[in-house]
């Protein structure tokens, strides 16, 4: 990313983006206090956001559903078509800065033009979802207490043991353990509205019948060059999305992807133990530690740009260094579509490669590129990874993602060129897959135990009775 | 400090559950504060097929111990046994002292804030829980790591950030 570009990405506010969100600001304020118990400002609220989406197809069922909430009757139908509504307004603001990104990096982007089919999956147990988020929504965060955040946990233990439900499952586990950890929720100063708003719609898309849309994609082969490691992780599940550019075998553009390869855990799996975890992905991880380019032989790549990763279809290639692979490859590559139904701000995870830049650290660390400046997300540093504050302020080039925010740019690092005792060093978040290299944090590691070894050992004796 | 509010109230990514330390695994396994207490389990330390269940409640102090076949602790005299101490130990370790004695409603001093600094100021009594409830929470949390990886996309987890709190 050179000063220009970013002088581009950071002009002006993007029309209407403010508005849209503070109608969505709306439906979340009425998931605070509860749908019964609206009142007149909040259906107000619904109404508006309703007549927002007037000219859209949802317009006719949206404008319904808004009157039927605000006359007081709470029926799952009509949380659906606002939360669909809600979910719109979102894509929109995503689908507005995605393209005001693309515009100033120069980045080439396809269209998304498959047809969505939905994956084939049983929904009694997706009909247990809706009612646990049908009854959260009539009795708002404020009302939320143990026995409502309990009642989830059967629901979330039969999403769990079904595969294809993944998803929902590890977003319902999420959110049900940020409410247990708040309850009794009417005692907190302050409520993350828009985040267990955003869960919440999320979760509601995907557990509507027909919701959860099936993975289709074509096949590729060749040779893929890693960018990075981009760490996500709650209590129980971890997921290791890799962002790289494969270069097809059969010719035509670099293409952009990501590989995300994830797993169950426990919170007091922490740090880089979690690697551990994924031992069934060694070709991937041993790439992540070594630096290595990867050849994939027919693999499937899904219309969002992600592979879906079998590592009996990867062998290690020659030693890559990312930073090589942004500043020569990354322009030039083709970024994909994003599924409509993951259209979000949060989604948006654009790799860069920014350097010439100062650091200035007040209030955080901060990017000075040519006067324009780009704040670090610090707070997306993972414990599994050697990168830290000190390092992203002692750097001088940096492989990151530009992320959105709260109604700002951020850049996430993934891996970082620093001058440390006037000794230049690397660091990237993969380095540590198959195991710690810094002596601090190996011994970090011994002194805490091998947490999955424990636990599985006890899970070997008590479990299975 | 309103704009830094409205900005967290705005955020999508805005962390709730500050990530737990690491500690080691072996004598207590299991730890949380759930459902007004805070529970665990802690492995017998004579016999390695036995466990016990301990948990405090949050409030009341009410404390209860025994094994996961609801035998009653032997060390259990009207005050917290060895098992309950432990627990309160690595909860302390687990999640920060402040976190347990705010959770549990504990005043204690900045200056002696540790595990049995806490445990002195316990003022509950015997209560019994049942311990089968908190020994399935268990069960199903070891569960979680018998599920098999998954090489799909979990879009949904980007509103799950890895984060560094633990350095």
């Amino acid at each position: 990313m050179l000063a220009v570009q970013l002088a581009e990405l950071l002009e002006g506010d993007a029309p209407g983006a403010a508005e849209a969100l503070d109608l969505v600001a709306g439906f979340d304020d009425a998931l605070v206090h509860g749908f019964a118990r609206l009142g007149e400002e909040r259906a107000l609220a619904l109404t508006a956001l309703a007549g927002a989406l007037a000219g859209t197809p949802l317009g006719p069922r949206a404008g319904e559903a808004a009157g039927k909430l605000a006359a007081g009757s709470v029926a799952e139908e009509h949380l659906t078509v606002l939360a669909g509504g809600r979910a719109a307004l979102l894509g929109a603001v995503h689908d507005d800065l995605l393209a005001r990104l693309d515009t100033a990096l120069g980045r080439t982007r396809e269209t998304w033009d498959a047809a969505p089919a939905p994956a084939p999956v049983p929904d009694n147990l997706l009909s247990g979802c809706r009612s646990w988020l049908h009854e959260l929504a009539i009795t708002g965060w404020r009302g939320v207490d143990h026995d409502l955040v309990s009642s989830a946990a059967q629901v979330i233990e039969a999403l769990l043991a079904e595969p294809a439900l993944r998803r929902p499952a590890v977003l319902l586990d999420g959110l049900a353990a940020e409410l247990r950890a708040s309850c009794p929720v009417a005692t907190m100063d302050r409520l993350p509205a828009r985040r267990w708003a955003d869960l919440w719609t999320r979760a509601l898309l995907l557990a509507r019948p027909g919701g959860l849309p099936a993975a289709s994609g074509r096949s590729v082969s060749g040779r893929l060059l890693i960018l990075g490691a981009d760490v996500h992780e709650h209590g129980t599940a971890v997921q290791i999305q890799v962002h790289g550019i494969l270069e097809p075998a059969r010719g035509g553009p670099a293409l952009l992807v990501r590989a995300g390869v994830a797993a169950a855990k426990v919170d007091t799996i922490v740090g880089p133990a979690v690697w551990r975890l994924l031992g069934a992905f060694p070709v991937l991880l041993g790439a992540l530690a070594e630096r290595r380019s990867l050849e994939i032989n027919d693999m499937l790549l899904l219309h969002g740009g992600d592979l879906v990763w079998h590592d009996g279809r990867a062998r290690p290639g020659e030693p890559a260094d990312p930073f090589a692979t942004a500043r020569v490859l990354l322009a030039g590559a083709l970024a994909p579509a994003a599924p409509p139904l993951d259209r979000h701000p949060v989604r948006i995870a654009e790799p860069v490669l920014v350097e010439g830049y100062k650091t200035v650290t007040d209030h955080g660390i901060t990017l000075d590129l040519g006067g324009g400046t780009l704040a670090v997300d610090v707070d997306r540093l993972p414990a599994c990874g050697p990168l830290t504050p000190e390092l992203v302020a002692a750097s001088t080039a940096c492989v990151g993602l530009v992320r959105w925010d709260a109604g700002r740019w951020l850049l996430q690092p993934l891996a970082v060129q620093a001058t440390v005792k006037r000794k230049p060093v690397e660091a990237h978040n993969g380095d540590w897959a198959l195991g710690p290299t810094d002596p601090k944090a190996v011994k970090a590691e011994a002194r805490a135990g091998d947490a999955v070894a424990v636990l599985r050992e006890r899970a070997g004796r008590l479990l299975r009775r | 400090m309103n704009a830094e509010r409205a900005a967290w109230e705005r955020s999508s990514v805005t962390r709730v559950v500050s990530p737990v330390q690491p500690r080691k695994l072996a004598k207590v396994p299991f730890v949380e504060l759930a459902d007004g207490r805070l529970q665990g389990v802690v492995s017998s330390g004579s016999d390695i097929e036995r466990v016990y269940v301990s948990s405090i409640g949050a409030g009341t102090h009410g404390f209860s111990c025994s094994t996961n076949n609801n035998r009653p602790c032997g060390g259990l005299h009207g005050s917290p046994c060895k098992h309950l101490r432990a627990l309160v130990d690595e909860a302390v370790l687990q999640y920060g002292v402040h976190r347990v004695a705010r959770y549990l409603r504990v005043d204690i001093d900045e200056d002696t804030a540790s595990g049995a600094a806490l445990v002195s100021r316990l003022n509950g009594s015997l209560a019994p829980t049942p311990a089968a409830m908190v020994f399935s929470r268990f069960l199903r949390h070891l569960a979680y790591l018998e599920l098999p990886p998954s090489a799909e996309p979990i879009a949904e987890l980007h509103w799950f950030p890895a984060t560094g709190a633990v350095r």
